[in-house]
């Protein structure tokens, strides 16, 4: 989706990761949740950065892309359990192929371009740990 | 309480309908179900539209007054439904509730889709219009690929092989051979469905279902009025649940918990269970989506779908044959397949099916959007 | 003042075409080719890998080294001859990714190969005057050459980042630039490719501003050429610097363990920083490195660090540059026309 308010306002999250946590109940989010599910109005929310550290849980390869991605396929998409306990979806980088349980650490990477005079939209994919030389 | 009897039933073939609008195409259906009927179209009261996208397939909003109007139906009260591939369930479900209700006796519910417009990559962006927007779509997933993920997590649990995942597409190609409503109607092979291009690994083209045109709707009325009609098909429980709309906010990847939840009421409202069902027709968008309805819905325990499959259970003369009409794989216009299932079942119970199956009684079908935000579990009676 | 390196960090993509690969495809001899540039291959970003990601991640990087809070740091310069955008800085999106900021000055810089030593100029001006407690200074590139060119062998994409502040890990003695108007090298608004003089490049261009800036450094701070533990030169080639240090009379270990051009080719504006980054990975507490920097059109920036004994407990925070050198896959001419985009599609 071609936006650029949509993106300004998620970056802290594509960018840096920063989700939520009730602290009610322990709980993190991650894409942020402002209400939390299960204390309903008796929890509450407050920012909560995650590591992007993480471990596969599914992966599958995307050959046939939906329109702005098909200049990148085939590319690999994971399901990724973040330390902190989140779940998320992400691209996971070239390097070490993916596997489930796989560890991985986050990268800062072009996500897609709105065609080569529109913005360009950044975020975190995923790299196998390892291939990153990330400590 | 207000017994909700289906009375017609009218589908377009689905196709590539290069010639046809979804105004042609919605009519069409429309005209069939008013005449299997045997009904005027000024008795309808009400009408409801499924419809996952037309804003983004066709530009088009406000799709339930454009429908009724090109059927000659106004000033009736017209209601749009979404729930992304489940928006013709939803149709016809809001449809039983508005004559449960008591406001009204005869209505018609239907489901469009015209896909073809638009090209294929535009076509995947819109269909993810059903996934998370914001962390889904934006990184390049399709729907596809969300079933890939659950496929291979699937796999990796339970063992399930390429082969195996095959027989899904074997049997619906099969069963669809009769089918002359069927997009596609050839034979395939295991080593066919295994060589078919790969789309989202380990998902390949042979497992998915294709972009397709069409259009279906049903004539429901009131239990007042039903004995008007011939060989009226009665709803005997229709469930609807929701899950999380991204799929990686679920804990497990291998089952649906709306679809169970859905038909746990739906099976709670028609006082049977899962084995009193005769004849299914449920969401096989991808090939592991039906073995994971076989699942959900109770129709084998958790991890044994395949049996379903490889004992020829579910096959036409077992004991429980699904998708008889071919499934999704054979035709899957987003909006109209809730209502395309329904027309089967009704269709078995009322013993004029393309690919009849012995003198069922009950049935069922399982409609879901996305993956899994929205299940809609109906099950369908001969008698009252 | 007790001002320099705070922390820093490198960033080479995965990807390598090597020269055989290339010299295949224009029917070129590669032994003559890598025996003429004294580059064996270069690095190739993928396809979802521009300026910015690797500006980030080098940064990363110098963060995790410095150990500094990012609010502290109050600005960001970014020397590239290929930000992605040619109006809108690279800089706010490094920022935003590295958790710096808001108060944070930003510019992005070019000059040619080396508008990152620019970008240290400026941080250094900025702390030293007081201004700020940080800065950040960041040299990144996805350089281009013109399919065909003798460019194509060696522009290759990297970077390296540089946190400027007090208390480092090699202090900045000093440094100064030398600049005049040569064209041996540029690109217009627009174009795709640069486009350069050949031999203009050499002896006018490289010799005259490298030999010059590094000169006068020595006249100034009074070192000799043997003082230095290492010495690092702008790497067009895996020759220029090499002829350019012999004919100072620098000796060759001295410049060996920056000569990074031969395994990574030209990373232009990370280019020189890349070589300080892998010396700063192995140099000792009192070692000297001097640096100069070389930047088409033309000029050379030239410092003086002096390692201190920070560099021990810092290094080991955040990946060496010989890890990224380290890890490589190969592609062929098809795979890398397609990364950089050189296909018509």
């Amino acid at each position: 989706m071609e936006s650029a308010p949509l993106y300004w306002r998620l970056k802290r999250q594509k960018y840096n990761l920063i989700g939520t946590r009730c602290v009610t109940c322990g709980e993190s989010f991650f894409p942020p949740r402002s209400f939390c599910p299960t204390c309903r109005r008796r929890g509450r929310i407050e920012e909560f950065q995650f590591s992007g550290k993480g471990e596969i849980t599914s992966y599958t390869i995307i050959k046939s892309a939906p329109k702005g991605f098909e200049q990148f396929a085939p590319y690999t998409v994971a399901i990724i359990k973040l330390d902190e306990g989140a779940l998320i979806s992400g691209q996971v980088v070239q390097g070490t192929p993916a596997t489930i349980g796989g560890r991985v650490v986050p990268v800062f990477r072009k996500m897609y371009e709105e065609g080569k005079e529109g913005i360009i939209h950044y975020g975190i994919k995923w790299q196998v740990d390892g291939t990153a030389a990330e400590k | 309480m207000t017994d909700v009897a289906i009375v017609g039933v009218g589908c377009t073939k689905m196709d590539e309908h290069w010639t046809k609008s979804l105004r042609d195409l919605s009519t069409e259906a429309g005209a069939l179900a008013v005449k299997d009927a045997g009904l005027d179209g000024k008795d309808i009261q009400a009408l409801y539209v499924g419809n996952m996208s037309s804003g983004r397939f066709i530009g088009q909003e406000h799709l339930a007054a454009l429908a009724a109007d090109q059927a000659g139906l106004i000033p009736i009260p017209a209601t749009r439904c979404e729930a992304a591939c489940a928006s013709g369930s939803l149709a016809f479900r809001k449809a039983c509730l508005a004559i449960k209700s008591g406001e009204y006796d005869i209505i018609m519910a239907a489901g469009g889709e015209k896909m073809t417009d638009i090209k294929g990559p535009e076509a995947i962006a819109a269909l993810m219009g059903a996934a998370d927007q914001e962390w889904e779509s934006a990184i390049g997933l399709t729907f596809t690929g969300l079933y890939a993920l659950m496929a291979r997590a699937y796999m990796n649990t339970y063992g399930l092989t390429r082969d195996e995942l095959s027989q899904v597409p074997i049997k619906n190609h099969f069963h669809g051979l009769k089918n002359p409503l069927a997009q596609f109607r050839f034979e395939v092979t295991a080593e066919q469905v295994a060589r078919s291009a790969m789309i989202a690994d380990p998902l390949r083209l042979l497992d998915c279902s294709p972009i397709t045109d069409g259009a279906a709707a049903v004539i429901l009325v009131s239990d007042r009025v039903a004995d008007r009609f011939k060989n009226p098909i009665w709803v005997k429980g229709s469930g609807q649940a929701s899950g999380t709309l991204a799929l990686h906010d679920r804990p497990s990847l291998t089952e649906i918990p709306a679809t169970q939840i859905a038909a746990k009421r739906a099976y709670d409202q028609a006082g049977v269970g899962p084995q009193d069902i005769e004849v299914a027709e449920v969401h096989d968008c991808f090939s592991i989506e039906e073995i994971l309805a076989y699942e959900d819905l109770g129709f084998a325990p958790k991890g044994k779908g395949k049996d379903l499959l490889l004992n020829k259970d579910t096959w036409i003369g077992g004991r429980l044959p699904v998708n008889t009409d071919g499934g999704l794989k054979l035709g899957h216009p987003v909006g109209a397949t809730g209502i395309k299932q329904l027309i089967e079942i009704v269709r078995q119970l009322r013993g004029d099916a393309y690919n009849q199956v012995k003198d069922p009684r009950i049935g069922l079908t399982h409609n879901i959007g996305g993956t899994g935000a929205t299940a809609l579990v109906h099950i369908l009676g001969k008698e009252r | 003042m007790d001002i320099g390196i705070v922390g820093y960090g490198a960033y080479v993509p995965h990807y390598r075409i090597a020269v055989e690969e290339i010299a295949r495809v224009w029917g070129e001899d590669p032994a003559q080719i890598k025996e003429g540039l004294g580059v064996l291959e270069k690095s190739v970003p993928d396809k979802d890998e521009d300026t910015i990601t690797i500006a980030v991640e080098a940064g990363k990087n110098a963060l995790l080294r410095a150990g500094v809070d990012p609010k502290l740091v109050m600005a960001l310069y970014i020397g590239s001859e290929s930000h992605p955008y040619a109006v809108k800085p690279s800089g706010t999106v490094v920022g935003e990714a590295l958790g710096l900021g808001p108060h944070l000055m930003v510019a992005d810089l070019e000059f040619a190969c080396k508008a990152g030593t620019a970008a240290i100029q400026c941080c250094y001006g900025l702390v030293k005057g007081g201004v700020i407690p940080y800065g950040m200074a960041i040299g990144a590139d996805t350089s281009q050459g013109r399919p065909g060119d003798a460019l194509e062998y060696t522009a290759s994409a990297g970077g390296a980042a540089f946190l400027i502040g007090k208390d480092p890990l090699a202090l900045l003695e000093h440094t100064l630039s030398y600049t005049t108007d040569t064209s041996d090298f540029w690109r217009r608004e627009g174009a795709d490719y640069p486009s350069h003089g050949a031999r203009f490049t050499g002896k006018p261009a490289y010799f005259s501003h490298v030999t010059s800036a590094t000169q006068l450094l020595l006249e100034r701070t009074g070192y000799k050429p043997g003082d230095f533990a290492h010495a690092v030169f702008h790497m067009p080639n895996g020759k220029f610097p090499v002829n350019a240090a012999l004919g100072m009379g620098f000796a060759r270990q001295q410049i060996e363990q920056g000569l990074v051009v031969r395994r990574i080719g030209n990373t232009y504006s990370g280019s020189s920083l890349l070589g300080l980054t892998n010396v700063l990975d192995i140099a000792l507490p009192g070692d000297r490195i001097l640096l100069t920097s070389y930047g088409s059109g033309a000029g050379a920036d030239a410092f003086v660090f002096q390692v201190t004994d920070h560099v021990l407990d810092r290094r080991d925070r955040a990946p060496l540059t010989e890890e990224y050198m380290a890890r490589k896959e190969y592609i062929d001419y098809g795979k890398y026309a397609r990364l950089r985009g050189k296909l018509k599609v």
